[in-house]
């Protein structure tokens, strides 16, 4: 295998752009996405890429413009972060509804106020009822080879729907990791020509995204149901594929790591995903029975093969970097959810932290395990825990006792 | 039938009696042909055209969200251009979508020079929701958010002069137009098409419901428009400026206030410095030529 080349998690994802040969792009800078957007307007400056970038004015207008020319027929990309996508959420569903085959990568960073450019999944989770598929990078490799994947995916006849990467804010856009870029005639042979439309052919005119009836509407989403539920199979494929060509595992929906006979084990997204591994490989030195689930593709949700993953073990840990306030940990209850009506199931116990660049690291692990434990020894625990909050100035603690 | 034996505008669409921009999109998309995509935003037009089953338009149409018409226009033009594609993209919306929610992607799309027509219809209010105020509705007129009331709280601001502001962005062509006038309007849409770079026609487009005139007028108030002087058609050519018509005997600008219910409220000491300030105006460009600086609110 050819070693990696050091670069971040940003220059990666603006290396499988020019890959994959995007025609357009459309973007607008924030911190931490600003590195994708710079780096592909020194391709294209330096006739190294040949997009049509654009740098517009807004994300909204970004997003919009991204849909457009998908409309047109061609491959298109754009990049955000944070702020940015909640700028781009109307056109987010449009982009879903409109069945284009855009891929994003979100560059997760906490949303404001307070102000804080750090890493958490508030942004993406916010838009997860957008239609949109969502693949979690544990890596600087994986952003490169996800974004690869994300356009074979979103691409695919029995998909059609937009992809959105999704890579942690400085943890991997400003880390330097080894990547390996790979060359471009392997990368052809992986990911083919956006197959043709003719939405827009000025001999054949169609008039498209118009007005319909509630009998009509509901039939549009029904196709969009399906082509999501579609992607479980066409994820797990590319994933396949791209390991078979490329020699790594990058891809799929899960990624499982001594889950097998794990009594514990984490779920995460992201790159706590990756720092939940090498913690399981400690403590499988020392004789625990733990592992970890990397959700690497948040949407479609695989609940099924989420309850057979964790069929065997007693406890579940569900690491979230985002909340549902007033109801819980989104990730966390999306695991309930799939444990609904199977007999064998663990506890399921929900992590909430690692918000605006808080760690998710060894401090936080060691005492969620102590946690698992006392609920596997059946003494009275919480089901929810906040990890890193201190007591409120008023005296009061944060698991909102008086 | 054939694709050049039907008309580019088709009939069934469900606008209303005397819908001005329903002609305007007639004489727009005519003069462009068929070689184009067509970009259409919430707007009236977006509900009265493309209501599934029914298409109005025999060219291209992709309908997209309220504030996005000029970036949908970048996106396809970056994507033509991906392709090697010559087609005109052709963005058609109301006023709201022009000079409120869209006004920022309209800037930055004319500032980064894409190319495209865009056709400003303007009905001086958001008709689709129900005849409320937009930024380009004029001083006094009832809107439904507007009312009047027993306080009388009408329009109390001047319009936006959205051709001004499209023309501070030093754009390389920008006319006013009038559904009155449709030689004018489709000559100017051509060399709109000619002109390379991104190109904007305002257009005023009557509303028999919004405004509240008999649905037969509307042709007929769009001229009293000009004839009266309010309604200026110019055209700035890359950096030259015309106007494209002088009324010789200006018509009494009551002549178009008077007839809509929108303004009925107003009096004759109202009418009477609306008049001053139009006549006011012309003395000036009758004086020292028609500039920019003189196209003042109009009511
Ligand atoms: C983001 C957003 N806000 C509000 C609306 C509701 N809306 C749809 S059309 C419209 C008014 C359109 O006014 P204008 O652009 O002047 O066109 P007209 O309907 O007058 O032809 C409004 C407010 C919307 N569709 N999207």
């Amino acid at each position: 295998m050819t070693s990696g080349r050091n670069m971040t998690a940003t220059s990666a994802v603006a290396y499988a752009a020019r890959l994959a040969q995007v025609d357009v792009v459309a973007a607008y800078p924030i911190t931490p996405q600003t590195r994708i957007i710079e780096a592909i307007a020194k391709f294209v400056a330096d006739g190294e890429m040949k997009a049509q970038f654009v740098q517009v004015e807004s994300e909204h207008s970004a997003l919009a413009a991204t849909i457009a020319a998908s409309s047109n027929g061609v491959r298109a990309f754009t990049a955000t972060s944070s702020q940015g996508l909640l700028y781009m959420h109307e056109m987010m569903h449009w982009a879903a509804s409109a069945r284009v085959p855009i891929v994003m990568a979100n560059v997760n960073r906490a949303v404001a106020p307070p102000w804080n450019i750090y890493g958490d999944h508030q942004d993406a989770i916010s838009q997860r009822d957008t239609g949109w598929l969502q693949l979690f990078a544990e890596t600087n490799q994986h952003a490169l080879d996800m974004t690869l994947q994300a356009f074979r995916i979103a691409e695919d006849p029995r998909v059609q729907l937009p992809v959105m990467v999704n890579l942690d804010g400085f943890t991997l856009s400003h880390t330097y990791e080894p990547v390996v870029v790979p060359e471009p005639e392997v990368v052809n042979r992986f990911l083919a020509p956006r197959p043709a439309v003719d939405w827009l052919d000025v001999e054949h005119p169609k008039t498209i995204n118009g007005v319909v009836s509630p009998e009509h509407y509901i039939q549009f989403r029904a196709l969009q149901k399906d082509a999501a539920r579609r992607a479980l199979v066409v994820i797990e494929e590319v994933g396949e594929a791209f390991a078979e060509q490329f020699c790594r595992d990058s891809g799929g929906l899960l990624s499982l790591e001594q889950v097998s006979d794990a009594e514990i084990v984490f779920v995460a997204l992201g790159s706590a995903a990756s720092t939940i591994r090498s913690m399981v490989r400690a403590w499988r030195s020392v004789g625990r029975k733990v592992g970890v689930i990397s959700v690497r593709s948040y949407r479609p949700f695989p609940d099924a093969k989420m309850a057979e993953a964790l069929a065997g073990a007693r406890v579940a840990v569900v690491w979230d970097r985002a909340y549902s306030f007033g109801c819980g940990g989104p990730l966390a209850g999306e695991v309930k959810g799939a444990l609904y009506g199977r007999e064998s199931r663990p506890v399921v116990l929900s992590a909430v932290g690692g918000f605006g660049g808080a760690p998710v690291g060894p401090t936080e692990l060691e005492k969620a395990l102590e946690w698992a434990d006392a609920s596997m020894q059946g003494r009275p625990v919480p089901l929810e825990t906040w990890f890193g909050v201190k007591a409120y100035r008023d005296g009061r603690t944060p698991d909102g006792k008086e | 039938m054939a694709r050049n034996e039907t008309p580019l505008v088709m009939p069934g669409n469900s606008s209303c009696a005397g819908c001005g921009a329903v002609l305007i999109a007639r004489l727009v998309t005519e003069a462009i042909g068929p070689n184009q995509i067509m970009v259409i935003p919430a707007c009236c037009m977006g509900a009265v055209a493309t209501s599934f089953p029914k298409a109005t338009f025999n060219v291209p149409v992709l309908r997209t969200a309220f504030a996005s018409t000029a970036s949908f226009l970048t996106g396809l033009e970056a994507s033509a251009k991906a392709k090697g594609q010559e087609v005109t993209l052709v963005g058609f919306a109301g006023d709201g979508a022009t000079v409120d929610i869209g006004l920022a992607a309209l800037s930055g799309a004319i500032e980064r020079g894409h190319s495209f027509v865009y056709i400003c219809y303007d009905n001086e209010g958001y008709m689709n929701t129900g005849f409320q105020r937009s930024g380009s509705t004029p001083r006094g007129a009832q809107t439904s958010t507007t009312p009047g009331g027993a306080l009388g709280r009408y329009k109390a601001e001047p319009r936006k002069d959205i051709a001004k502001i499209v023309a501070a962005h030093g754009i390389p062509y920008l006319a006013t137009a009038s559904p009155a006038y449709p030689a004018d309007l489709t000559r100017k849409v051509e060399r709109a098409v000619a002109v390379k770079g991104p190109t904007f026609l305002h257009i005023m487009s009557p509303c028999p419901l919004g405004w509240g005139f008999p649905s037969a007028n509307s042709v007929e108030l769009a001229r009293t428009a000009v004839e009266s002087g309010l309604w200026k058609l110019y055209e700035l050519d890359h950096g030259v400026l015309r106007l494209s018509l002088s009324p010789k005997k200006r018509k009494p600008v009551k002549e178009f206030f008077a007839p809509q219910s929108r303004f009925a409220h107003l009096s004759d000491d109202v009418y009477e410095e609306l008049q001053r300030a139009v006549d006011e105006e012309w003395t000036t460009i009758e004086k020292e030529g028609f500039s920019l600086r003189c196209e003042t609110s109009r009511a």
